[in-house]
């Protein structure tokens, strides 16, 4: 299978006044295009970190990180807002929606830096919040929404520029187990419709779904592997995920 | 950046921030306002001034009579110095430098009547160029003395606007007769109103302007009260004073370089006086004003670092979304383009209507009638649009180098 990101001995260290600390102590990882990931791990070991990096929004302090072959540390700012822009889509536990925006203009943002016309947007949008089922929705503000609809928003507006790869970083860690269970399922069938999906989550039912596991441990990778080669620790996994 | 998408995010920012940005504006309305008033009227009072500076005329001195200070060429010093009227003829043919020049004879307390009017005033004897020299201009309907007035010795009267009020009322003037120390002269012009704020025997309005023949052979006189003289207008009147001083000085002998030998007012002297202390004048004003317009552009900064601070997670969002420096720039500089804009616009707008209506209050004789010219609108624009960029783009650039993690961590 081709790959999609690569990182080599990525370490990524923070310095807050004159203490350092390395959140990423040397991160080796291959995704592969079309693969549904999930990365696992206790707070603070790394998960967030690891995911600004492959999304672009942060760089590593040393290492190499290649997305599409392009060597990441090297890109200019504008050639890395090109690739948030274009090539991932990111959607948090917080949502991130611009609370004055409505959810039409929310998904219409990435179009918009993208330069997509006027009528394509429109298309486009319209497209997006039927999939997503908010086409009732398009000229509420957040404030006026669920917190599942919410996230539903993010993630259309996440999908506005066919992206190859969906990061979430807890996209469920503020919603109700219902609205939860919908929002896993809508990354599942972005993953059967050949996304590449990786989603951070304390939630098992995720890791149900996922291809893969990646288990972060204070900045390293402890286990990284499919779901039948995690099964002997899953007990463990449980009582850790619960 | 979607524009409307824009200007729905400045709205909302003023909504949150109401009393900062209506302070903020404010002070560039107040800025502008200054600004536009002070140069308005700056600008009115200049004018009047340089107006009724020029009502004596323009390009000119006056020369009287003058004592030598100097011993020269074996003659002692203390001579008095007396031109006549031959002497300006004199001047006239051998001077390059001027463009005209006209005696004056004076008498003062002469009795004038018509009809049952009577005055006590004082005529001059002059030439016709006088008229040009010192605007004295001819109302509507009337004249001032001519050559052939001169040659045939007429009597014949040019009188100032208030004079004519003293003796005609409202009645008409022109072609009626006067008496002039019981000599009966036609009047051939009235002086059109004028203003005229500095003067020597008196005020025009108030003269009896004659030809210089007929003063001569009517009081006898010898010599001159006094010469006009205007020089080209490309030329200063220090150049023609000196040829004058040459011309004399070697018909009276005199030192050309004695200063006291003629005595001279030269007026040009006073109005470049006057027009440097407009000048300084209104830098001032400008200073004030520019001064008024940094502190609301200092203002409009640090609302912008405001909005900045409550914006940075929003700024966060759009870097995730692929936004580039320059959209994050842009936006910034555009909200604070559109503070100072609207701020100005308003300043201006006001300072304008204040001008418009202010010829309403009579005021012009104190402080003349202010204007707002083209390109005091356009610098003002100019400066508006620097302090704009300036307060905007400190806060933008902060905005814009934020790092997208940075931002987002900050919610
Ligand atoms: N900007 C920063 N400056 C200093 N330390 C940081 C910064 N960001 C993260 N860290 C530290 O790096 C470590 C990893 O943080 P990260 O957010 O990646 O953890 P995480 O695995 O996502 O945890 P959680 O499950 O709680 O979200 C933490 O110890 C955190 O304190
Ligand atoms: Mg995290």
């Amino acid at each position: 299978m081709q790959s999609i990101m690569k990182l080599r001995q990525v370490r990524k260290a923070y310095t807050t006044g004159t203490v350092t600390f390395e959140a990423l102590r040397g991160i080796n990882l291959m995704v592969n295009r079309g693969e549904f990931i999930a990365v696992v791990g206790p707070s603070g070991s790394g998960k967030s970190t690891l995911m600004n990096i492959m999304g672009c929004l942060d760089i590593p302090t040393s290492g190499e990180y290649r997305f599409e072959n392009q060597l990441v540390n090297s890109l200019s700012p504008n050639q890395l807002a090109d690739i948030r822009n274009r090539k991932v889509g990111f959607v948090f536990q917080a949502f991130n929606l611009l609370p004055y925006a409505t959810t039409y203009e929310n998904v219409e943002i990435p179009l918009l830096f993208a330069k997509v016309s006027g009528r394509k947007r429109k298309q486009r949008i319209t497209e997006l919040l039927a999939r997503l089922g908010l086409a009732d929705k398009a000229a509420n503000k957040p404030t006026e929404l669920s917190g599942g609809e919410m996230q539903r928003v993010a993630i259309a507006r996440a999908l506005a520029n066919e992206p190859d790869v969906i990061l979430a970083d807890e996209p469920t860690g503020n919603l109700d187990s219902a609205s939860g269970a919908e929002i896993v399922n809508i990354f599942r069938e972005l993953w059967q419709s050949g996304k590449t999906v990786i989603v951070i989550s304390h939630d098992v039912s995720i890791a149900e779904h996922a291809e893969r596991i990646v288990r972060l441990k204070d900045g390293l990778i402890e286990t990284n592997g499919d779901l039948s080669r995690e099964q002997p620790a899953s007990g463990t996994d449980n009582q850790s995920l619960s | 950046m979607n524009p409307a998408l824009s200007i729905k995010q400045f709205l909302n920012d003023m909504r949150r921030q109401k009393l900062r940005t209506m302070l903020t504006m404010f002070g560039i309305f107040w800025g502008t306002c200054a600004i536009v008033l002070l140069f308005a009227f700056g600008k009115g009072m200049t004018e009047a001034q340089l107006k009724s500076q020029k009502g004596l005329g323009e390009n000119i001195g006056i020369f009287w009579p003058g004592i030598t200070s100097r011993e020269y060429k074996g003659l002692a010093s203390g001579r008095r110095i007396r031109p006549s009227e031959d002497d300006v003829l004199l001047i006239k043919s051998k001077a390059t430098t001027l463009a005209r020049i006209s005696p004056e004879y004076s008498r003062w307390n002469v009795p004038m009547k018509y009809g049952k009017n009577t005055t006590i005033r004082n005529v001059v004897g002059v030439w016709p160029e006088f008229s040009q020299m010192r605007n004295l201009i001819p109302d509507y309907g009337s004249r001032f003395l001519n050559e052939t007035d001169m040659a045939a010795k007429r009597r014949v009267v040019f009188i100032g606007n208030r004079l004519k009020d003293d003796l005609f009322g409202d009645e008409e003037a022109v072609g009626e007769t006067v008496l002039i120390n019981g000599v009966p002269f036609t009047v051939i012009g009235v002086m059109k109103t004028k203003r005229q704020d500095s003067s020597y025997n008196g005020r025009d309005a108030r003269k009896a302007f004659i030809p210089s023949s007929t003063f001569k052979t009517m009081y006898s006189r010898r010599y001159l009260n006094d010469f006009v003289a205007q020089c080209k207008p490309e030329l200063t009147m220090e150049i023609a004073r000196q040829e004058i001083f040459e011309i004399l000085g070697a018909k009276y002998r005199f030192d050309p370089t004695d200063e006291e030998a003629l005595a001279v007012w030269d007026i040009t002297k006073g109005f470049a006086f006057l027009k440097t202390f407009f000048l300084a004048f209104r830098m001032f004003l400008l200073g004030i004003g520019i001064a008024t317009l940094i502190t609301g552009g200092i203002g409009v900064s640090n609302i912008m670092n405001v909005v900045l601070e409550e914006r940075t997670k929003e700024i966060g969002i759009k870097m995730a979304l692929g936004a580039r420096k320059s959209h994050i720039l842009t936006q910034f500089v555009f909200e604070t383009l559109l503070i100072t804009g609207v701020g100005g616009i308003f300043g201006f707008l006001f300072a304008y209507t204040v001008v418009s209506v202010f010829p309403m209050f009579n005021l012009e004789d104190y402080v003349g009638i202010p204007t707002v010219d083209i390109w005091g609108g356009v610098g003002v624009v100019l400066l508006l649009g620097i302090v704009g960029l300036v307060a905007g783009v400190f806060p933008a650039r902060r905005a814009a180098n934020l790092q997208p993690v940075q931002a987002l961590k900050l919610f």
